[in-house]
Order: C-alpha cells, then structure tokens, then sequence
C-alpha cells in the first residue's frame, strides 16, 4: 500500500503537550515515522496544523428509527468535514440498542454508510427503561465499547447498582448522565431568577450533584469505571475534583454548548438552546471555563442530538432538547483557544487523548503505530456558521449566526483521506 | 403613546406605557357611550384564540372588542385543527392569511403566545401564557387600585398565595416595581420560587408578618389545575394558615383593599363573608376596570398599527 509524508507541518501532541515543526509518515493506515525520510506522497502542510483525529463521545446518530433527522451517511460527512474521526454513539435510538442483533445491524448501516470510525456504546437497560439489565456480554462480544443509559437517568437505585455489578464483571465503562430523575423529571430550565421571570418549569442545579452523588457511590460499591457525562455546574466540578484525589475510576465531561452558553441564551424562549442537561447560570459556567484547562474534566464533546425543525418550534416547555454539534465541535473549541483559555495540545487532550484512553482505544495522539486518524487544519480560520450550510439532515444548531474559528483541511480515517476542503492547500 | 406591535407582558413596558394605558382606559371606564367617531375597531376584525378554559377573560375582550365596532370572532378549539395535529405555528399561519386586524391569545404554555407574534402580521394581546405574564390583569388591577385608593404610586402592596404558577403575580411585580411600589409576597414556602426576591420584592412565610401596613391585599387563586401534587398538606391547614379572612385582614391598614383576579374559591384562600364584603373587597370593580383596560390596550395597538403605516 502506498506511502504518505506530511512535510512542513505542526505536529500537536497532546500526551507531551507540545507544539512541534516537522514531518509525519504513514504507511497502512498506521503512522509509520514521525521525522523520517520523506517517502511516498508527499503533502506540504505549509506550517498547518496535523493533530490526532477528535472522538467524540457521546453521539446521536438517529438511525435506525429517525432517519429523516440524521443517517450514518449525513453524520458521518458532518463529522469528517469537522475533523471527528470516531463518532462514540448513545444508544437511544428507536429501537434502542439494547440486544446484539440489534447492535449487529447498526453496525452493519454503519460500515456500509460511514466514513468515520463508529464506535457503538449499548444500553445498559432494556429499552434505556431503567427496569431489566440488557445482555450486556453478547453486547460487549458484538462490539459495544460501553454501557450507559444515554440521557436517561436509572430511576431505581436498586436497579442501577445491580446493572453496574453485572457491567463491572466486563471491565467496561458505564457513562452516566446525573441528574435526579424526580428532581428533573419534565423540567425545562435551571432554577433561576431567569426560569421564574419566564414562568419556565425548573430544576435546582443540585439535582446534577444529587446524581453523580448517587452514581458514583454505587459505582464504588461495583467497582465500575464511572465517566459522568456532563457535569455542567460549580457544585459537581468540586465534587469530581474531590473523588478524583482518592479514585483512579473516575472520569468526566462535558459539551461545549454548556461552556459556551449559559441560560441567560434561553431568552425569547428560544428552543435551540433548550439542551439536557439544561443550560446553567453565568457563574457556573464561567466557574468551569476558569478550571477547564486542569484535568478533572477529561472530555469535551458535543452530545449531537439532532431535532428536527417541528419538534423545535413549539413553545419551550413542549420543545425538544438537544443540539447538533458534530460539524461544530472543533470550531466551538478552537473558540476557547482563541480566547486563550485552552493551549492546542491540552484541547486535543480533551478532545481525542482522554476519549481514547477512557475507551482503551489506540488512538488520540501521533505516534508510531498507532492508527492513522489524522486532521489537518487552520485553527486561525474564523467563520460564520450559517445552520443551513451544516452536514447535518438536522439544523438545530445553537451557532447559527455564531463567529467561530478553524478550517479543517483534510480528514484522514485509516489512512484513507476522507475529506478535503474546498479551500484545499494541494496545489 | 404605546410604541409596539403587540402586548405581551408588563416586563416590557415602560412606566410611561403603563400609565398612558391607564388614562386611556379611564376614557372607557363604566361603559361610558363612544361616539361611532371613537371606535377604532369598527368594520374591524378581533380573533380571540383561548387555548385554555377562560370565562371572564374571553368574555371581557370580547365586549371590549364589540363596544369599540370590532367583528369579534371567538376561534373554536375544541373540537379544531388541534386535535388534528397542526402545530401552533401552522396555525398561526392559517390565521394571519384570514387578515385578522387584532388576536388576543391565551395558552398553557410560557412563551407560547410570543411565538405566534412573531408569526403573524398583526397585534397581538397576550391573554396569559402559562407562568409567565397576564398583563391586561395586573392594568386592570392598577385601574382599580387607581379608583379606589386615589393614587398609583407609594402603595405597599401584599400578594398572597401561589406565587409559583401565578402569571397574574409576575404581572403584578413587573408593574408595581416599574411604578415604585413596595411589594411583599406572602405564601407557603413550596408557592414561592427561589431567587425571586432578586427582583426586589420582600418575602413572608405568615400573613401576619406580610400584611401589616399594605394599603392593598391581593389574594391570588391556588392553581390547583397547575400543580403536581404535594404543594401543601390540607385545604383546612391552607385556609387557617393563608386563607384571607377578618383576623387576618386586621393587620393590613384600616382602609386596605381586598383584590382576587377570579374566580374564587370560597373557603380556601378567602372567606366568603369577607369576598363580599363590598367595604373591602374590589372584586366586582375589577371585572368593570378589566372592559376599560382590555378597550384602552385594543384602541391603543389598533392606532398603533394605523397610525405607524
């Protein structure tokens, strides 16, 4: 198979967090040497950026069962073009992915329409119904690389505890989403004075304490590994940051959408920024902004749920949640490179480094051996989303109209080249 | 005099707004005759659209819109385009091409109302949206504090009971605060949403404490249609710890008025001898104050629209 150097370019590494002027050649679809001869191909980065492809963990794909929202093919063409190289997808779909010919057939769709890696998490419950354990061996043995209920939280913690021993038995990851389900149950805002001035039906923000809380102590008692979703406020970031110092099981994330909006965007009742969990206050958020550089948060992702534009105009309390974000991901985080609160190589950390190890993937960073899922890109880059030019079947996104940075200029998956720019530096 | 489109809530109005408002209405007040001259609304099109049960509120605008020469047309929604699935925006839609020259709306839903504004070409009055505001309320309140204590401003003002699913409380606050009134809110704990005195209002968990010294009592319907479960233990435990009544009424001043935004429930947060007591109790004014505001907000849009083109 033929040879490929990228000469001239800067190579990020997030493992040794550094910035580096050189050349990286791939063989296979492997990364064959990093400052080697040049062989094969040769493509002039010309002082671009060549970074470990993103995962991003945590995604919607809407198929089977809601192909008019997202198919493998659109998300998988939204992600290239916005430099994901593994989609890690939720298994909320209709039906839910809850049984190994199920999980078959996905990725069967899968293979045959997508060009990124899609690396399928299963329910953990029945129907993501929180009330029977779903077979998870022949899930894990047909290929899913984590359990978890998606954005459905267990009601009974007799349930949970017993589902996460079973799961613990597998070595696998459980991704949790924490919020008490009573507390949240229908709630379309965060307690505020700004829910009480709209009349908006609410939640504390301790609800999502009151989750993880819970969460983590049965995960303890399983000996599971334990990656909270999202953790969106001030109370659980400290909560995380304390359990971290004692277990080594712990890991959480977080979407960019919550570390770039706050509630305050809900004004006007506008139901794109109607997310779960649901936006917090200014302080929270900019709480997290501050710590985000330190490592209690491991991952950023978009959580891209598509909607489509009838479950999206209707009065807030009766709108959909969720928002796409597979497109925009990597523009929305180049954002806090630009505002200088990440460096290039802590995001790609985030972004692809600690996704990778959480799901013991060889991935996410450039070295030899390892696959060759590679981006190139021009961080600097800045553009204006318009909603209708995204991949996505779906267009709620909350950036329409957003100035937000970065061009990716090839998608490599397997060392294939899956996607090139329009604005592409061959010559 | 009114510089929008359309009337959605109190928060955005300016003082200025709110008190031209009142004194056009008192041009309607009691029914006074209209000239054919006055009637804005004449060979002019009214659609009321009440997604939710609404006796007085319906009926009110639509008097109001008849007395000012509208052809008033109340939208039929029981047995409509919802029950067949047609979404709110549709529906607005297909409304807007009827070239209705005013809608007044009531919906379930916070912000509902808001949204078919933005859909159609012509004013809208938000009749109440879920939580969120009922502003022709809280004027017609101000009409008749207006009438009957003699002035809108330097009143201290009690609001008592569920605050938490009360549109008419959050009209009122925006109001009275605009107008630097003091305002306390009294109710059970589980009634009053956190964070809401940071909109500078005071807050009592018992009548005695909240009512001393107001000039003005407005008792709030418990929205038992609104809740899910578990706000309070009791009706009879409600009453004797909320419920309006004489003992309670003495710590208010001696001339205190008595307001509730209908209808009542006798027993529960007001005792009947008291509701009728016609030395105190306003109530009945204010259904005659609420024609006047809803005739003042319709004329006031309508010139609006006409004058602006």
């Amino acid at each position: 198979m033929s040879k490929t150097t990228f000469i001239n370019a800067i190579l990020i590494d997030p493992k040794s967090n550094t910035l580096t002027n050189g050349s990286l050649t791939i063989e296979d679809g492997f990364i064959d040497k990093i400052n080697g001869p040049s062989k094969g191909n040769i493509i002039d980065c010309k002082n671009k950026y060549l970074a470990p492809g993103v995962i991003d963990l945590g995604v919607h794909i809407c198929e089977p069962g809601e192909r008019h929202k997202e198919s493998f093919k659109s998300a998988s063409m939204a992600a290239a073009s916005g430099g994901v190289t593994s989609i890690v997808t939720f298994p909320n779909t209709i039906p839910v992915i809850d049984n190994p010919e199920l999980l078959e057939f996905f990725m069967k769709r899968a293979r045959e329409s997508s060009k990124v890696r899609i690396l399928p998490t299963a329910a953990i419950t029945k129907k993501v119904e929180g009330k029977e354990i779903s077979e998870l061996s022949f899930l894990q043995d047909a290929g899913a690389i984590a359990f978890t209920n998606g954005l459905k939280t267990i009601k009974d913690p007799k349930i949970l505890l017993r589902a996460l021993n079973y799961a613990s038995s597998l070595q696998s990851l459980f991704i949790g989403h924490c919020e008490d389900y009573y507390l949240s149950n229908k709630v379309s805002a965060t307690s505020s004075l700004f829910s009480t001035k709209m009349g908006l039906s609410s939640a504390p923000r301790e609800t999502e304490l009151m989750g993880l809380e819970r969460d983590t102590l049965l995960s303890d008692l399983a000996k599971v590994n334990y990656h909270a979703a999202q953790i969106t406020t001030k109370k659980s970031f400290l909560k995380i940051k304390e359990l971290k110092s004692k277990k080594n099981n712990i890991s959480a994330g977080i979407s960019i959408h919550h570390l770039l909006f706050d509630e305050s965007y809900i004004e006007n009742y506008r139901t794109f920024f109607k997310l779960r969990p649901p936006l917090r206050s200014i302080s929270d958020k900019e709480f997290i902004l501050k710590n985000i550089k330190d490592d209690t948060i491991d991952t950023i992702s978009s959580f891209h749920l598509p909607q489509d534009e009838e479950s999206k105009r209707l009065p807030f309390e009766k709108a959909a949640f969720g928002a796409i974000g597979l497109q925009t991901l990597l523009p929305a985080c180049l954002k806090l490179v630009h505002d200088k609160i990440l460096d290039l190589p802590t995001l790609f950390k985030k972004i692809s480094l600690n996704p990778a190890k959480l799901l013991n993937l060889k991935s996410g960073i450039l070295k030899e051996d390892y696959p060759a899922d590679l981006i190139l890109f021009d961080p600097d880059k800045p553009f204006t989303v318009d909603r209708f030019k995204l991949l996505s079947k779906a267009k709620n996104t909350p950036f329409d109209g957003y100035k937000l940075y970065g061009e990716v200029l090839k998608t490599f998956v397997k060392g294939n080249e899956i996607y090139k720019s329009r604005n592409t530096i061959d010559t | 005099m009114l510089n929008k489109k359309d009337l959605l809530s109190i928060e955005d109005l300016s003082k200025k707004e709110i008190i031209a408002i009142i004194k056009n209405a008192n041009n309607f007040y009691k029914n006074k005759k209209i000239s054919i001259k006055e009637k804005v609304l004449n060979n002019r099109t009214q659609i009321n659209l009440f997604f939710e049960n609404s006796t007085r509120t319906q009926v009110s605008f639509e008097i109001a819109g008849t007395l000012l020469g509208a052809s008033v047309v109340n939208f039929p929604l029981n047995n409509s385009s919802q029950s067949k699935g047609e979404t709110l925006i549709d529906l607005a839609a297909t409304l807007n091409s009827m070239n209705p020259d005013i809608l007044v709306i009531r919906h379930p839903n916070s912000g509902a109302v808001q949204l078919i504004s933005e859909k159609v070409t012509c004013p809208v009055v938000n009749a109440g949206d879920g939580n969120h505001e009922h502003p022709t309320q809280a004027l017609l309140d101000l009409l008749t504090i207006q009438k009957r204590v003699g002035r809108t401003d330097n009143l201290k003002i009690a609001i008592c009971g569920d605050i938490s699913h009360s549109r008419v409380a959050r009209s009122n606050i925006f109001c009275h605060k605009k107008l630097g009134n003091k305002i306390t809110l009294i109710g059970p704990k589980t009634l009053i949403p956190r964070n809401i005195d940071k909109l500078g209002v005071d807050i009592s968990y018992n009548m005695a404490d909240g009512l001393r010294d107001v000039d003005v009592v407005m008792v709030l319907r418990l929205q038992k249609e609104r809740m899910d479960g578990g706000f309070f233990s009791s009706e009879r435990e409600y009453f004797h710890l909320y419920g309006l009544d004489d003992r309670k009424m003495k710590y208010a001043k001696p001339t205190a008025i008595i307001m509730h935004p209908g209808p009542m429930n006798r027993g529960i947060e007001i005792d009947g001898n008291l509701a009728d007591n016609l030395d105190k109790s306003v109530i009945t004014m204010q259904v005659e104050a609420g024609l006047a505001v809803r005739m003042s907000v319709l004329e006031l849009l309508l010139k609006n629209k006409y004058e602006n083109v």
